[in-house]
């Protein structure tokens, strides 16, 4: 477990509505180069905070009604749910340090 | 005592991968600081290219991009995917720290930072951004299907998300403040031809709509006057770009939009062995190919200054 691992509609539930760790889901896709751009970051922190906070990777394109639910209008979105709830939203992709300070109460 | 560089290049896209290899193959080993999430520059967020010269079909933004750092690699320059954070450019070595907190020393640097999304300025254009609002149709088009979506703008980026947003979206809705485009005339051509893209002239977007997304536009005729508004699911802001210099001030005479100024044709600024290229510095002309030649000027203009010192 060190980089961010996958999630889909089988194990969205059980990986991150009902974890007991925050989780900082990744809302991205192939074809966006900023996704493509923020992804090693993420996998960076995934790796580096790991205990403290899981790190998953949500693909829009196969997973469009997850997608939709959360309202999902912009790629990459970082949110972080905490018992089920969605409590931070990251809009775009951003420099490390700048995702560190605004992840700072989950890390 | 930390190794003084030749180069130190900041910023990527067309201008600072040809910088890169032209100072590569000057032996002057560059450093090219690509952005951590700019890396690339504007490019990477479009699709096709056609007026690239040597491309008779085309090519991606991005494939391009790759095929620049490719060369610029080639040649050996060393290509860091982070961003710089402060720059100190007076005296005759210049200091550069990165967002990884490291400390580089180089005896010449060229800006190449290009430039970043203008947004209208709209307290609820930021509130919603992400919630129906975007800067990029390539990344969130696909989230549009069968929508309704308005684009704002009148130039050649306008254009092309609007004809992009129609692979997805019902309807596109071109806002405009002015009456006739500023856009090339085969863009324009194309998008008055195809018959999911609506034109609204004389128009200026004066609020976004919405509580938790966005719902629609308040509008207003710059003509008359009318206020109205419409309702639309999502909106793409294109209405240029701004210089990345914000990191430049007081060190670097900028100009009153905040455009690099540049000695003459050269690429020479302010400072001595300080040099700047691409979007930064031009206002005019900024396509990928203008970029790319400027790149090359600034690589030959730190070749000769290095040559002298």
């Amino acid at each position: 477990m060190s980089s961010a691992q996958p999630v889909t509609v089988a194990n969205f539930e059980a990986e991150v509505l009902k974890s007991t760790t925050p989780v900082l889901v990744d809302f991205w896709a192939e074809w966006c180069g900023p996704c493509r751009a923020v992804g090693p970051i993420v996998d960076e922190i995934a790796t580096e905070h790991a205990g403290k906070i899981k790190v998953v990777k949500l693909n829009t394109d196969e997973e469009a009604a997850i997608a939709m639910k959360y309202g999902i209008t912009s790629i990459p979105t970082l949110n972080v749910f905490v018992n089920g709830e969605v409590v931070k939203t990251i809009i775009g992709a951003k420099p490390k340090p700048a995702l560190l300070k605004e992840l700072a109460a989950y890390l | 005592m930390s190794e003084i560089h030749n180069l130190v290049i900041v910023g990527s896209g067309p201008a600072g991968y040809t910088a890169a290899i032209y100072a590569a193959r000057a032996q002057l080993s560059p450093i090219v600081y690509e952005g951590s999430v700019t890396a690339g520059g504007a490019l990477m967020n479009t699709t096709e290219v056609e007026n690239f010269p040597g491309f008779p079909d085309g090519v991606m933004g991005p494939d391009l991009m790759d095929n620049l750092r490719k060369q610029a690699e080639k040649f050996g320059a060393k290509l860091i995917t982070d961003d710089i954070v402060e720059m100190k450019l007076d005296g005759e070595v210049k200091t550069l720290i990165d967002g990884s907190g490291n400390t580089l020393k180089a005896k010449a640097v060229i800006l190449a930072t290009g430039s970043a999304y203008k947004e209208i300025g709209l307290e609820n254009e930021k509130r919603l951004s992400g919630r129906g609002v975007s800067w990029c149709a390539t990344c969130d088009g696909f989230f549009f299907r069968e929508k309704e979506v308005a684009v704002v703008g009148g130039g050649d980026s306008a254009i092309e998300e609007a004809n992009f947003l129609t692979r997805f979206a019902t309807k596109v809705t071109l806002i405009h403040r002015r009456d006739t485009l500023r856009a090339s005339k085969i863009m324009a051509d194309r998008a008055m031809a195809n018959p999911k893209i609506e034109f609204l002239w004389n128009t200026e977007v004066i609020d976004v709509l919405g509580d938790a997304n966005m719902s629609g536009l308040a509008l207003k005729n710059t003509v008359d006057g009318t206020l109205s508004q419409r309702n639309f699911d999502g909106l793409f802001v294109a209405i240029g770009h701004v210089p990345r210099s914000e990191l430049l001030g007081g060190q670097i005479d900028l100009d009153s939009e905040g455009y690099v100024k540049v000695e003459g044709r050269s690429t020479r600024t302010n400072q001595v062995g300080v040099f700047a290229c691409g979007d930064l510095v031009d206002h005019t002309y900024r396509q990928a190919i203008t970029a790319a030649g400027s790149g090359c000027q600034a690589a030959l203009d730190a070749e000769r200054f290095l040559a002298g010192h």
